[in-house]
């Protein structure tokens, strides 16, 4: 495989297009109102990638008794790697409690930023161990990892509710 | 080489190249003259001051202007926050009387276009929140190029100052610079012209174009970074209350007050670019002695051959108006259903160098629908070969993301 395949694996150019989590985001004073209702702390975050323009706006479900994150929603646009990120984070994270979902943030981003250097672990990273061609393109580890600092900004503000 | 590939640069839109004259003209000034300019009474300073002199010599007859109307700035972004500090100064009142035709206020308005690169808007932007002045667009349309139509309508007895791109480094196109000074000129305002994709490219007299001002990038034009220039009128130059204060700038100085020298002295504070501007100097020799006329002509087929290539790839828009229309060696399109990020990162294999993103202009991809784009962007040294390696490669950016473009390939 080419480093330009490795870095476009099969699975990102899928979930690029497939796009899970991906919808329309009601107001977010509304969302998190409905939220409280139900016993879940809503909050999001919006991040943009100054050098290229890529957007993701995720927002995080955070159950108020067992710290579950029980749901995950997003808009953004942007290149096939920032968009198959947050594609693949929803995948992965939904379900987890905040200290599953922190310690598999922590690797991937450790992972992306050891410039090739440390290869992606599948058992804990699931699908977003595609990513590990992305750490040998710096330029590209903002992309990547758009949408986790998108959710770890959003899980900050879910757990101050 | 670039990941395997020899370097096929098509970035020069950005910045250029540099050949072995401008460095060595770098190396020379620092192994044999280096000294600070205008002060000091000895030998090397004496040297130093003269090639500094002669540089701006040099670059001023390069476009048309009288040296004392050049100014030499970090680049065209700080030659344009030169004039709008300038003109925010002149509005408080410094200056004294003879700066007051650069005072602005409310109920007057600053006219820019919609295809401004950042360096030729947000300047304006701040100006007017600092003084209260307004500040208008003239529109784009749909085929990238000036609504002419609706220029007339934005600009009136209340604008104050017109400040537009000569070449857009987005679309290639090249306004109509007569008919938009004409224009100003009816209303008395003052022209700004951001001839930064144009000077490397085209041979540019201001003062056949008449503009008030005009500002570009050296390291656009075969010069290093670090130096810009900013073309002022003489006589406006010398009205106009300085931005940056301090050394090298006065006359006489007390500890309430300062008098300040003629322009473009003015308008240098600090010790200067002189290295750069030197170097810039052996950049405009390079260009003057291939020829500007050649240089153009030479750019023009390169991007008619760009944009007359890229319409037989499917599923490829170009931004703004195709072959035939007057433009410079540079195209920017959009891939559909590929970002520009991943079309710019397909081409990077092959070592293709392109820009990807909005260029610096946002509002005009805004206006063109598309939130980023792939530019190639031409100079002298490119080749028909290359605009042809980056179109052929081009072409299997939408197979290999695996999008469909609708054609029989």
């Amino acid at each position: 495989m080419s480093d330009l395949q490795q870095l476009y694996q099969t699975i990102i150019l899928e979930h690029s297009k497939a796009r899970h989590g991906a919808g329309e985001l009601t107001p977010l004073a509304e969302a998190v109102e409905l939220g409280a209702a139900s016993g879940l702390r809503v909050a999001e975050s919006h991040q943009i990638n100054t050098t290229c323009g890529d957007e993701v706006t995720l927002r995080v479900s955070l159950g108020s008794d067992d710290e579950t994150v029980t749901e995950l929603v997003w808009t953004g646009e942007g290149c096939s790697i920032s968009q198959a990120s947050a594609s693949i984070l929803t995948d992965t994270l939904r379900g987890l409690n905040t200290t599953e979902a922190r310690a598999l943030l922590d690797n991937f981003r450790e992972m992306l930023r050891s410039r090739g250097k440390i290869e992606p672990d599948e058992e804990i990273l699931g699908d977003a161990a595609a990513f590990g061609g992305v750490s040998r393109y710096p330029a590209r580890v903002k992309c990547a990892m758009l949408p986790w600092v998108a959710f770890e900004a959003a899980l900050i503000e879910a757990e101050s509710h | 080489m670039v990941n395997g590939h020899p370097l096929t640069y098509l970035d020069s839109g950005a910045t250029s190249q540099n050949p072995i004259s401008v460095m060595e003209a770098e190396q020379e000034y620092y192994e044999q003259r280096n000294a600070a300019v205008h002060r000091g009474a000895h030998t090397l300073a004496v040297e130093a001051t003269e090639v500094f002199e002669e540089a701006r010599e040099k670059v001023a007859a390069f476009i048309g202007a009288q040296t004392d109307e050049i100014v030499w700035t970090s680049n065209a972004t700080e030659a344009i926050n030169l004039l709008a500090y300038s003109f925010s100064n002149a509005s408080l009142g410094l200056g004294g009387p003879s700066a007051r035709r650069f005072s602005l206020g409310a109920g007057d308005e600053i006219v820019v276009t919609e295809m401004e690169h950042h360096a030729n808007l947000i300047p304006w932007q701040q100006l007017a929140l600092r003084t209260g002045a307004t500040l208008r667009f003239i529109p784009v349309l749909d085929d990238g190029t000036l609504d002419l139509l609706a220029a007339a309508d934005v600009v009136g007895s209340h604008t104050r100052l017109l400040a537009f791109t000569h070449g857009s480094n987005v679309t290639g196109t090249i306004n109509p610079v007569a008919e938009l000074v004409a224009l100003a000129r009816k209303f008395g305002a003052l022209v700004v012209l951001d001839a930064c994709q144009t000077v490397p490219h085209l041979p540019v007299d201001v003062k056949a174009l008449d503009v008030d001002f005009a500002v570009f990038s050296g390291h656009k034009m075969l010069g290093p970074t670090g130096i810009g220039a900013l073309y002022g009128k003489a006589d406006l130059l010398a009205d106009m209350p300085p931005f940056l204060t301090g050394g090298s700038m006065i006359t006489t100085v007390d500890m309430a007050h300062a008098e300040f020298l003629a322009p473009p002295q003015r308008f240098e504070a600090g010790t200067q670019r002189i290295s750069q501007a030197i170097a810039l100097a052996a950049a405009v020799d390079y260009l003057s002695e291939t020829g500007m006329d050649r240089v153009a002509v030479w750019e023009a087929q390169l991007g008619q051959r760009l944009v007359a290539g890229l319409a037989e790839i499917p599923g490829v828009r170009l931004l703004g108006p195709g072959a035939g229309a007057d433009r410079l060696g540079l195209a920017a399109v959009d891939v559909a259903g590929v970002h520009a990020h991943d079309v710019g990162q397909f081409l990077d294999d092959a070592g293709i160098a392109v820009r990807v993103g909005h260029h610096c202009a946002q509002p005009l991809h805004r206006r063109l629908g598309v939130t980023a784009s792939t530019r190639a962007s031409t100079y002298l040294y490119n080749t028909t070969d290359e605009v042809d390696l980056f179109l052929a490669t081009l072409a299997e950016v939408a197979p290999f993301f695996g999008v469909s473009t609708g054609a029989n390939r």
